[in-house]
């Protein structure tokens, strides 16, 4: 084994150049949001663009550790990670300060506070790279795939009784891991057509959904009349659908909160609240909208300046993007996003280990859920969760931990040719 | 390499899942940032306003229709601070507006605290002479508009109290509530308080475009976006305005107050306290400096006697001592007790009476209000042989009270109802030690002294139950919200005391005697048959005279209680008082001319006392 003669040496640049550009974008355009006449200097830590610089020098910080560390660390102390992570969920559900109606911040201080949910996103990458990376663990197993369930749905849970409904989902995004490593692909179909079934039973009445689908069935089954054992198989899933559609307004009455359902009444065009949820889609679709081709300019835009759009430095970061770059600065944010994801995904693919290959593909679907819903909301194509758009957003604790996240498995893929 | 590789193809997959969306993505934001014009032509220099739109909100009406309020229009001048730029011509805005630049810098400072983007009230309410002018030139200010508003007007100075008065939102109620902004009015007191989300409908937004010079450009893509304001829902009440009236007048000058009901209904025909102000106070640029009048006045105004005053009942509780005591089976109506000028205490001491004859049956007791009689059932129930103490003997009794809608509150529509009290055996275990005490210790409790308290409110109620033969509704003043009667099912539905309905009759025969014969025959009316009962209270300072009574006898429409504090006797008082508002309510024309004209020209307080 040879011992390489810099921390440096090795890593992929592009991945790095890429994540450089994330940084400054979210950095300059926070500037642009939050800009304050009376604090001119981006660095001033008194307001919220100098806080993320402050960001920044640790993300150095913290990625100059990963680098220095052994890449085996992670994956050797992968469980012991979970399980501090799981352990800082309960610890905040005990002790977490309520914000908003959610419980997933620890407040060291009044200004240092940190939500371990994005620890736990980390922490469940590992795991379950650790453990579907084991040879002799193989996922048509079906124990195997009831042990990496759970080990995503641990940490869901406690997030969802956080009441981070938006957080909670982003676990679901591993689904793209476990179809890399050799899930059934129906698993994709079947996810998207749950997301579309539910939607059309809340938009249309359930008994015209059924209609469509009893026919749908009949037509089926007409056509493969020959073979018996289809058609049990085809009506056991029939009935699990009918089941599934009249159990959506009983999830939609019971089980969601009024501030989700509002949220899906206003993404469905059901009701227009243009002071509530909608209000921030609106505000949101016509400050990107009023960017135009070029965009107004750096510092030029109106919409998020004047605080018409609310968490214009968090959650709805792209709209400054929008407003002051217009089509262009938008368009190419959004391509660079789709370009880190697929080199993510390429030098997954390059890994010797399935452990780096698997937790590359689990960082790149992280990352996609989060851009996919964080972009989707902003411009009205998903409903408004409060996630944030990674490297950009503003905030400590998601810039920390995507840092670590894309680091530890620069560190790994610089590591390859060392593992036999 | 593991053995996953025959599952490497599906790379693609997922990449192709990758680029669908941001397909997806780059077509929207090309809609959106391209080919949509309407979000780019307000790009460059307009920027949008938003006008919240206020609904007018509800109105009340009494019993025939007739409106307790009015919505007058008024209007604010607004500000956003970052708009105003800073060429903002101060020394001539100050002069449009008549202030000095120190009040105006001070001003603009505390609106850039709440925001520098969000509209913040400058000044409101301007008198109409002023809006047009400014309204004129205005567009020479920029960051300045005007927002129109109603506030309440006042046809008459009555009902005060009932309807209560309407107030900015103070930052706790903006905390609790996120359908508040700052600025934002909602009801205070009395039914705009209560019923303050069917009045004030839903705020709607209007969305205007405006460019730099703040000239309105018009309404942003035809007001797709704005949202209509839901106009607040109108209040049908029991109360009769006219009644209600009298009442007040019948009050003025007096601390008191009267509560008439309809016992079929439990809605609440007049609810008056006194003395009370002009609702019209409460509205306009002077309120604030009214309100401090009226809460610095120690004949407490804004203080609704006849839902938050508590009164011992005096006398007028001997009805419910005499029912208990003949359910509970020591009492009917042939037994008689003797009175030797008062209950003697045992201890020297005694509960004293006044002169009558001797001995009585039930039937006479109420009628002159004997105090030896009631003091003797009251023992007989508390320590009837069936409970094992006086103890349990003491809370059956209680519970038996309880019944009758005391010691708890109603649940009248109104803000800040008491619930009176009635004491329990634990306060008197702590009082005088627990097994320490018989029905003697607390004797006083019988003729409705003691630490037994009512508010007029259930005063009336009680004067209900008896009309009603054992029975009420929860009283109520709003009978419908709106075109549909959705009222609340605790108000439909009938509460039964735990006296058998068949014991009634009783009281309500001695109650007609107490006006036909008795401590009452000077309200005495040839045209209906009233049933009443005195109370004179024993307090601190002068007697409060205490009445209540229902009528007619047979078939009752009215049940009503009236106070007045420190005056009297209850048959010089609150009798005469409940007897003319009953005499109104029933005939519409007042006979008794002397009777009223002394009633209401008698000063017990001096207005500026
Ligand atoms: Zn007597």
């Amino acid at each position: 084994m040879r011992q390489p003669k810099s921390i440096f040496s090795n890593l992929d640049w592009t991945l790095v150049g890429m994540y450089m550009f994330f940084i400054l974008v979210g950095w300059l355009n926070i500037y642009a949001a939050a800009y304050n006449e009376e604090h001119k200097s981006i660095i001033d830590f008194s307001q919220e663009y100098g806080k993320q610089f402050m960001w920044i020098l640790i993300s150095i910080v913290l990625i100059l550790l990963v680098l220095i560390l052994d890449a085996k660390f992670f994956a050797t102390f992968s469980y012991f990670i979970y399980i501090f992570a799981i352990g800082f969920l309960l610890l905040t559900l005990a002790i977490g300060s309520e914000v908003n109606g959610s419980r997933s911040w620890i407040y060291f201080s009044d200004t240092v506070r940190f939500q371990p949910l994005e620890l736990a996103k980390f922490a469940t990458n590992l795991v379950l790279a650790r453990f579907l990376g084991d040879i002799s663990v193989r996922l048509q197993d079906i124990r195997t795939r009831l042990k990496a369930i759970a080990i995503i749905a641990l940490p869901a849970m406690l997030v969802l009784m956080q009441n981070e409904t938006g957080s909670m989902l982003v676990f679901a995004s591993f689904i793209f891991v476990l179809y890399r490593e050799g899930l059934s692909g129906n698993i994709l179909i079947f996810g998207f057509a749950l997301i579309v079934l539910f939607i059309f039973t809340l938009l249309i009445d359930k008994f015209i959904v059924v209609a469509f689908i009893t026919l749908a069935a009949v037509i089926l089954i007409f056509l493969i009349r020959r073979s018996r054992k289809n058609i049990i198989q085809f009506l056991v899933i029939y009935g699990l659908i009918v089941g599934f559609i009249f159990s959506v307004n009983g999830i939609y009455e019971h089980v969601l909160e009024p501030h989700q359902k509002k949220r899906i009444d206003v993404f469905l065009g059901k009701v227009t609240d243009l002071k509530g949820k909608g209000y921030n889609v609106n505000q949101s679709k016509i400050a990107i909208g009023s960017g135009g081709a070029l965009g107004k300019g750096f510092l030029n835009g109106t919409q998020t300046k004047y605080k018409f759009v609310p968490e214009q430095n968090t959650d709805f970061i792209f709209c400054t993007i929008g407003e002051e770059w217009g089509f262009v600065g938008s368009g190419v944010v959004v391509i660079m996003f789709v370009l880190f994801l697929m080199r993510i995904l390429f030098v997954a693919e390059r890994q010797r280990s399935s452990f780096s290959r698997i937790y590359g593909y689990g960082l790149a679907s992280l990352l996609f859920f989060h851009v996919m819903i964080n972009i989707g909301m902003t411009i009205g194509l998903a409903p408004v969760v409060g996630i944030p758009l990674p490297f950009v957003s503003y905030g400590g604790s998601s810039l920390l931990s995507f840092t670590v996240l894309l680091f530890v498995f620069i560190k790994q893929d610089a590591n390859r040719m060392q593992v036999l | 390499m593991s053995a996953n590789k025959s599952f490497t193809s599906r790379r693609y997959v997922i990449n192709t899942i990758f680029l669908v969306i941001a397909l997806v993505f780059i077509i929207r934001l090309f809609f959106l940032q391209i080919i949509d014009k309407t979000n780019k032509s307000s790009a460059d220099n307009n920027v949008f306003r938003y006008l919240t739109e206020f609904p007018a909100r509800g109105l009340v009406y009494d019993c025939n229709g007739k409106p307790l309020l009015y919505n007058e229009a008024t209007y604010d001048l607004m500000v956003i601070p970052h708009q105003m730029g800073k060429t903002f011509d101060t020394l001539g805005f100050c002069k449009l507006i008549n202030t000095d630049i120190l009040t105006f810098r001070k001003k603009i400072k505390l609106a850039t605290v709440y925001s520098n983007f969000l509209p913040t009230i400058y000044d409101e309410k301007i008198p109409k002479e002023q809006y047009g002018m400014l309204q004129e030139r205005l567009s020479e200010y920029p960051g300045f508009y005007i927002q129109a508003r109603t506030i309440r007007n006042y046809p008459q100075p009555y009902c005060a109290q009932i309807l209560g008065y309407i107030g900015e939102t103070t930052p706790e109620m903006l905390e609790t509530d996120e359908y508040y902004k700052p600025g934002d009015y909602i009801g205070i007191s009395g039914l705009e308080k209560s019923y303050e989300k069917e009045l004030r409908g839903k705020k709607g937004i209007r969305i205007i475009m405006v460019d730099v010079h703040n000239r309105d450009m018009g309404s942003y893509m035809n007001g797709k976006f704005d949202v209509e304001a839901k106009p607040g829902q109108d209040l049908h009440t029991y109360l009769d305005a006219d009644l209600q009236e009298y009442a007040e007048k019948l009050l003025q000058n007096k601390r008191g107050s009267v509560v008439a009901l309809d016992p079929r209904t439990g809605g609440i025909i007049a609810i008056a306290s006194s003395p009370s102000y002009d609702p019209n106070l409460l509205v306009g640029r002077e309120r604030t400096k009214n309100y401090f009048d009226l809460l610095s006045d120690k004949n407490l105004p804004l203080f609704n006697r006849a839902l938050s005053g508590r009164y011992p009942p005096g006398s007028t509780f001997k009805p419910i001592v005499g029912l208990i005591g003949l359910q509970e089976g020591v009492l009917n109506t042939t037994i008689t007790y003797p009175c030797y000028g008062g209950f003697p205490l045992g201890n020297g001491k005694m509960i004293k009476c006044h002169s009558h004859g001797s001995p009585l049956a039930l039937l006479g007791a109420i009628q002159t209000s004997c105090n030896a009689y009631f003091c003797k059932v009251l023992k007989t129930t508390i320590e009837n042989k069936q409970y094992p103490s006086t103890e349990a003997g003491f809370n059956a009794w209680r519970n038996f009270v309880l019944s009758f809608g005391l010691g708890n509150p109603l649940g009248v529509d109104l803000p800040n109802e008491s619930g009176g009290n009635i004491p329990t055996s634990k306060y008197y275990d702590r009082y005088f030690g627990r097994g320490h005490w018989r029905a003697l210790s607390v004797i006083s409790i019988a003729i409705g002294q003691g630490e037994i308290l009512l508010t007029p409110l259930q005063m009336a109620n009680v004067a209900a139950i008896i009309a009603n033969r054992g029975y009420f509704y929860t009283p109520h003043i709003v009978k419908a919200i709106g075109t549909i009667s959705n009222l609340n099912k605790k108000y439909l539905t009938k509460r039964y005391t735990k006296v058998n309905p068949e014991y009634f009759n009783y009281i309500v025969k001695g109650m007609l005697g107490v006006v036909e014969g008795g401590t009452a025959h000077n309200v005495r009316m040839d045209s209906i048959k009233v049933c009443g009962k005195t109370g004179t209270v024993q307090n601190a300072g002068k007697n409060h005279s205490v009445f209540i009574a229902f009528a007619p006898m047979d078939n009752p429409q009215i049940a009503i209680a009236a106070v007045v504090e420190n005056s009297g006797y209850g048959a010089t008082w609150a009798a005469p008082v409940a007897s003319l508002m009953i005499e109104k309510y029933l005939t519409h024309k007042v006979k008794r001319l002397d009777l009223e004209k002394d009633i209401m020209d008698s000063k017990l307080i001096i207005k500026s006392e």
